[in-house]
């Protein structure tokens, strides 16, 4: 059974004995209407409930009772009919009204036990409490991670280590690669110096530009400037003479060098 | 260690390899697996009956080596799960009445549709519920019936099994006992 009779509470008093009348008032099961797994549970909840016969259900009270809890149940509290709960409820009350009018129909004299129109919900409504019984056992089995703690002491995995296996050509391709990148390298410095040479043609040129004639030595900051910078500026100046952008003159031996700009003029 | 040979010294130390491996599996073994442990030098009558020795070298200490669907396993003598229930304080939450109408009827009556579930409970299946059960891997689809709508045919695995501690469904308490009344014919 869903419910034993000390679980049933009406307006929060304990049920502690049958009701003498078959009704209960509806509102009784509004609260816990929805708790119900659906009709076949609400009818053996009934048929429970009042010992009536499983096999020999009295349809005309039975189905008297369900449809008025069900029409109590399904609303919700502004009366309106919730569908999805209604239709299995519906479907119920169709086929409980059928099987008490067919009953109502004169039995021919040969009738069988087999062609009781409640043989079919009989057999419904016992199957599913078997199915409600069994759920409730498998609920209260023990179950692993609940009441079942398997046992799992620790354990480091240990693989074995693989030596990585290498190929001659492997070998080459990586050298080679090793080579590419130098030279890779190697290129970048140059290009940065030939950049740096170029920059200081166009700084001297600027500079004789402006200052029409400068003697050799004031292009040279010794004090400031680092070594490397110092053959650069003077390889800026070689390579300005050699494209004849510049002009480099002395009166005489040891005697001061001016450099000019190379004009046609 | 040495690889045990076949002696009566040896055989307790493959015994003690038995008993080290399922320690520490955390989920059962079969024998498939632990015929691996001794690569293929081991007869399966000989691995039994070491099993079997090993479930009463363990009869009085702390853990009970059970056979589940899947293998072997060490789990904890049940005596002993309310103490160790309290280091996992968050319980579980209870399974629905429905998720578990619908579970008895999948292992009571399986291979079933939904429609079959529906039949017997009233109502219609919640694809709620049938989800949580395939993702607690207890159930799954088996096939499906060659009917219209090709519905999937619902089954429960062996997950379940190991996990309600048993070996195969045959286990699980007879349907009849579930009958309040003799069935009409």
């Amino acid at each position: 059974m869903s419910l034993a009779l000390s679980d049933i509470k009406i307006k929060g008093e304990t049920l502690t004995e049958l009701p003498q009348d078959l009704y209960i008032p509806p509102e009784a099961l509004e609260v816990y209407f929805e708790t119900f797994e659906g009709p076949l549970d609400l009818l053996l909840y009934l048929i429970r409930k009042h010992n009536l016969d499983i096999l020999d259900i009295p349809m005309s009270a039975l189905t008297k009772q369900y449809m008025a809890y069900v029409d109590q149940g399904v609303r919700d509290k502004s009366k309106a009919i919730k569908l999805e709960l209604a239709a299995d409820y519906l479907l119920m009350s169709a086929m409980l009204i059928e099987i008490k009018s067919r009953m109502l129909l004169p039995k021919p004299a040969e009738m069988m036990k087999e062609d009781d129109p409640r043989a079919e919900l009989v057999r419904r409504l016992m199957e599913y409490e078997a199915i409600k019984l069994a759920a409730l056992e498998l609920d209260a089995m023990p179950k692993v991670g609940e009441e079942i703690q398997v046992a799992a002491a620790y354990y480091q995995q240990i693989s074995e280590v693989k030596p990585i296996e290498v190929q001659l050509d492997d070998l080459l391709e990586a050298w080679k690669n090793v080579l590419k990148r130098a030279k890779l390298n190697t290129h970048h410095k140059i290009g940065k110096s030939e950049l740096s040479v170029r920059e200081h043609m166009s700084h001297i040129l600027r500079r004789l530009k402006n200052e029409g004639m400068i003697e050799f030595s004031v292009l040279f900051d010794v004090l400031t400037e680092g070594l490397q910078k110092l053959v650069v500026n003077f390889l800026a100046i070689l390579e300005l003479a050699k494209e004849g952008l510049i002009r480099i003159t002395q009166q005489g031996a040891f005697t001061p060098i001016y450099l000019q700009v190379n004009s046609t003029e | 260690m040495v690889e045990p040979e076949n002696s009566t010294e040896n055989s307790i130390a493959s015994k003690l390899v038995l008993e080290a491996a399922l320690l520490t599996a955390g989920q059962p073994l079969s024998l498939d697996d632990l015929l691996k442990l001794f690569a293929g030098r081991m007869e399966r009558p000989t691995m039994r009956m070491l099993l079997d020795e090993l479930k009463l070298d363990w009869a009085e200490k702390t853990l009970d080596l059970v056979t589940v669907a899947t293998g072997y396993r060490f789990q904890a003598k049940p005596q002993y799960s309310p103490f160790i229930a309290r280091l996992n304080p968050e319980r579980q939450a209870k399974y629905s009445r429905a998720v578990m109408e619908t579970l008895a009827i999948i292992a009571y009556r399986q291979p079933v549709t939904r429609g079959d579930i529906e039949q017997i409970r009233g109502v219609a299946v919640n694809p709620n519920t049938i989800r949580q059960l395939v993702e607690r891997d207890w159930i799954d689809v088996v096939g499906q019936r060659e009917v219209p709508g090709r519905p999937s045919l619902y089954a429960t695995t062996k997950h379940f099994l190991d996990d309600l501690n048993l070996r195969s469904l045959s286990e699980l308490p007879p349907f009849e006992e579930f009958a309040q009344n003799e069935m009409p014919i």
